[in-house]
């Protein structure tokens, strides 16, 4: 009885896989590539005028993070980067944009249940993981170096 | 009476004697548009929450079924009313000041279905003569409490459908005495049809095992398919019994699943079928990918399609099997599949 309902469930689920629309993957790839190559181009832009007017690279790498961060949870306030990733899909995702993006989203939504328990509690909801996995292997990375070069 | 195994044939006349919609402006926007009786532009509808305009919307739509119906509030006995939120809030905190008897319902997006059964049952029982069926969603509430919050930009799949903002109001009464729609709908008198409920099926949870979702129609098909097949054999009836045989949010893809699901069992309803989803928005220039869903989506397609032409006569047989998707956030992060359920609303005119 109980295998009765597995292997139906298990031919449902392929028929669904079988009739479910998909996305065209050449085109969100294509889609990816603008939206996430038009925001490197312009934190290149931003790096290259720092730059000129005097800043080391490092310096300069720094502020264009700042800068970039700040556009994104402006962009989002305005109802206009959510449409961006809308569209560009990962390429609005994954660049620096869109973990501020998802930091601001959360702020912005839970801001009505209170500074403690809406923003406080729920800021990092979609964000937390990348920041606890984020430190958590670079922990690891961290202690291989360290090992590697005590061992060497 | 008792009707097969999951079904009701009431014995007494049971109206849906009035029906009032509230809608936001997407709504309005699709094909349905000038159908629906409030449309507010404002997605807030003047409050300071999502919650908080859900429960405004309920009571907007309240207020303009009793304007529409012309009955006072000592002429209802009861409520049956639901939304999606946690705790039923909108529900709650928007029948607050009602000052009539609520009981409140969660059925998912099938609540609709749910709370016009519970309602007919009451006054075919003689239990009350008249009583409001209610349900509502709106596209942010939902949002925030099953997804995403709303500015957190990603990619909606092609099977994603997308939350109705709406509130559907029905007075369910013994006696249907209002022989015009007040609102404006530009029926002539006499050949304006009166909406009878002559039974229900109650759906039971049905569950083929889909995670995805992003893909509600899929999960909600079988149950769509075990009701309209179970609404069949209690009823010693098939297919050609109906004008119309409509769930409530299914979507692109669900309704292809759903056909073919009931073609395995040797019924075929593609000529009389659509869905509620499919109705609502103009899914190409409206990018709503699958159509439209939640309770608030069978809850005005009701009065907006359906029992504008009942009224004139165009459709004298419905089916409504508002469908629903038992899921909940933790229920999604644990790892279960979607349940789902639907119920079937038999409508006749008069």
């Amino acid at each position: 009885m109980v295998n009765d309902v597995e292997k139906r469930n298990d031919s449902y689920n392929r028929y669904v896989k079988q009739v479910t629309p998909k996305a065209s993957c050449v085109y969100n790839c294509f889609k990816a590539f603008i939206v996430g190559g038009a925001i490197c181009v312009l934190g290149q832009i931003i790096t290259n005028v720092l730059k000129a007017n005097g800043l080391g690279t490092e310096e300069a790498g720094n502020y264009t993070t700042i800068i970039l961060v700040f556009l994104s949870a402006l962009l989002t306030g305005l109802n206009i980067y959510q449409r961006i990733t809308a569209w560009g899909g990962a390429g609005g995702l994954v660049p620096i944009t869109g973990f501020a993006n998802s930091v601001a989203a959360p702020a912005i939504e839970f801001e009505k249940e209170g500074k403690v328990f809406g923003v406080g509690c729920r800021i990092f909801s979609i964000a937390g993981p990348v920041i606890l996995y984020g430190i958590f292997f670079s922990f690891i990375a961290g202690f291989l170096y360290w090992f590697t070069s005590v061992a060497w | 009476m008792i009707a097969g195994k999951q079904s009701i044939r009431f014995d007494k006349k049971v109206y849906i004697s009035c029906g009032a919609t509230v809608v936001g402006n997407k709504e309005y926007a699709g094909p349905l548009g000038g159908e629906f009786d409030i449309v507010v532009e404002d997605e807030m509808f003047g409050k300071n929450s999502w919650e908080e305009a859900e429960s405004r919307m309920q009571h907007m739509a309240v207020d303009k079924l009793f304007i529409k119906s012309g009955l006072k509030k000592s002429d209802v006995r009861y409520v049956f009313a639901g939304d999606l939120l946690g705790q039923l809030i909108a529900t709650t905190f928007g029948l607050k000041g009602i000052d009539i008897p609520v009981l409140g319902v969660y059925g998912a997006c099938s609540t609709m279905g749910e709370t016009i059964a519970l309602s007919s049952i009451m006054v075919d029982g003689g239990y009350a003569d008249n009583v409001i069926a209610l349900a509502s969603s709106h596209f942010a509430s939902a949002e925030k409490q099953f997804r995403f919050p709303l500015a957190y930009g990603n990619q909606r799949p092609e099977s994603a459908t997308w939350t109705v903002t709406g509130a559907g109001a029905y007075m369910i009464s013994g006696q249907c005495n209002n022989t015009g729609d007040v609102s404006g709908n530009n029926f002539m008198n006499e050949t304006v049809g009166k909406a009878v409920v002559t039974g229900v099926t109650v759906g039971k949870i049905v569950d083929y095992g889909v995670k995805d979702s992003m893909n509600m129609g899929a999960c909600m098909a079988p149950a769509a398919a075990s009701l309209i097949e179970a609404n069949f054999n209690d009823f010693g009836i098939d297919e050609n019994y109906y004008d119309l045989i409509i769930t409530g949010d299914l979507g692109y893809t669900g309704r292809i699943i759903l056909l073919d699901l009931l073609k395995e069992k040797g019924i075929n309803i593609e000529s009389r079928y659509n869905d509620c989803g499919l109705l609502i928005y103009d899914s190409e220039a409206q990018n709503t990918q699958s159509g439209g869903s939640g309770c608030g989506c069978s809850g005005v397609v009701l009065n907006a399609y359906i029992l504008n032409r009942i009224r004139s006569k165009t459709l004298s047989r419905v089916l409504f099997v508002p469908t629903g998707a038992m899921l909940s956030p933790v229920s999604f992060n644990e790892g279960h599949s979607v349940p789902s359920v639907a119920h079937g609303i038999m409508i006749e005119s008069e």
